[in-house]
């Protein structure tokens, strides 16, 4: 690992501030993405500013009909919390699959978030309740949030400080793992929302996670995997690589899709 | 530089450490507790776990800044020299947990962070699920399962745990 200067500030403005003076500067918060890539060099940043002293950014509360979760709320926190298994246990399922125990007593939502790994499994559920990311600057919509790999709207000062997810009717989040690395080869988050329906891939897609519409379009008429019957996700698009092709990858995402679907009407 | 204070095995610890030093590596080579070791480096194999603040984190994957101002607990943090083993290593002994010994360390320190979460009746599926983290590359898993099932049911009838 290169070296570099380590700042604690005690609050998200000191923390902007400190990214705005110091050109390249990256945030850290679990590390659980930042310090394996700084070890193997594919990451030199000259400055880290350490998030995780910042009192009151991994709240977890609902407010009014939205499940708000702080930045730094770390994987167990979500897995774990009787607010976010209420609310939406779809969610809390998905967290208490990221990783391993040791994994999710350290990393962090914003984290996850920040990184848009196109493997990384809470971008499915961002994308699917339809959440808003909130930011030291700006609420920003998950739609216009995720810009591809490991790419995102955030500005190079923009922190992210919470998530806001809208309560669904029913939802549930499937995940096929890749054995070794456990992460999503593809995970499917279904989400019935009050107004339309959402299917949101992660693992799959070239350019990070993505909606099936041609699913959505079906399922808002009926939710149930009967509905899919016929609809074929086409191969174009989806990754190919050792651990599967593109058109399994697609033959997943229906397989899938289907038993989200009946685990989200399981849960009546 | 920057400077740390913090505790490790109930010890008030404080270092100067250049910011780049992994928890390991300031476990390993300022203190000396070698007892945790490095396998994969990469966050996958367990070898590293120690607990923080009381909860079992891969110590390759921290930063010794981070640790700052928290608690560290080791695996030679369960048990003084010659006095009785902490129940789970007690069972790892008994139940032959291990062969090469090189992943029981942090085998024992994720043992005893699961029975903190799941308590001390522990199912086999519910073990085994919990030791995703954590690879051993000789004995199979099964007298690792048994040691840590054994183990949990000690914790419940000994102080140290």
């Amino acid at each position: 690992m290169y070296d570099f200067k380590y700042h604690r500030p005690g609050t998200v403005r000191q923390a902007a501030n400190l990214l705005v003076k110091n050109e390249d500067a990256k945030v850290i918060a679990g590390g659980h993405t930042l310090i394996p890539v700084m070890k193997q060099r594919l990451a030199s940043p000259p400055h880290l500013v350490d998030l995780s002293h910042i009192e009151g950014l991994n709240t977890i509360e609902m407010k009014g009909r939205a499940l708000v979760i702080g930045a730094t709320a770390r994987h167990a926190e979500v897995a774990s919390s009787a607010i976010v298994g209420e609310a939406i246990p779809a969610l809390a399922n998905l967290a208490s699959q990221i990783g391993d125990p040791a994994v999710r007593h350290k990393g962090t939502l914003g984290g996850s978030l920040a990184n848009n790994d196109p493997t990384a499994d809470y971008p499915a559920a961002v994308l699917a309740l339809g959440a808003t990311i909130v930011t030291n600057k700006r609420r920003l919509k998950a739609e216009e949030y995720f810009q591809g790999l490991f790419t995102t709207a955030l500005e190079a000062d923009e922190i992210i400080t919470k998530v806001m997810f809208p309560l669904p009717k029913k939802a549930a989040y499937i995940k096929f793992r890749n054995q070794a690395s456990r992460y999503a080869l593809v995970g499917v988050f279904v989400a019935r929302r009050p107004s339309d329906v959402r299917v949101a891939i992660t693992g799959a897609g070239s350019e990070g996670v993505f909606r099936v519409t041609a699913f959505e379009e079906a399922l808002k008429k009926r939710f149930a995997a009967k509905a899919l019957d016929g609809i074929e996700v086409p191969a174009d698009g989806l990754n190919s690589d050792i651990h599967g092709s593109a058109e399994y990858r697609a033959h997943l995402i229906g397989v899938l899709t289907r038993r989200a679907l009946d685990a989200a009407n399981a849960k009546e | 530089m920057a400077k740390i204070s913090l505790i490790v095995n109930g010890n008030p610890v404080t270092a100067n450490v250049d910011p780049r030093t992994l928890l390991v590596q300031f476990l390993r080579e300022n203190l000396r507790l070698t007892g945790t070791h490095v396998g994969c480096d990469t966050s996958q194999c367990g070898a590293c776990v120690v607990h923080l603040d009381g909860k079992a984190v891969k110590s390759c994957t921290t930063l010794a800044v981070m640790a700052d101002g928290h608690e560290v607990k080791t695996i030679e943090g369960l048990a003084a020299d010659g006095a009785p083993l902490h129940p789970m290593q007690e069972a790892f002994r008994e139940h032959h947990g291990l062969q090469c010994g090189f992943c029981t360390p942090g085998m024992i320190m994720t043992a005893i962070d699961i029975v903190y979460r799941k308590g001390n009746e522990l199912d086999d599926h519910t073990i085994r699920e919990e030791l995703e983290g954590n690879l051993c590359r000789c004995t199979g898993y099964q007298n690792i399962v048994t040691s840590i099932s054994a183990g949990a049911k000690a914790m419940a009838k000994s102080d140290l745990a």
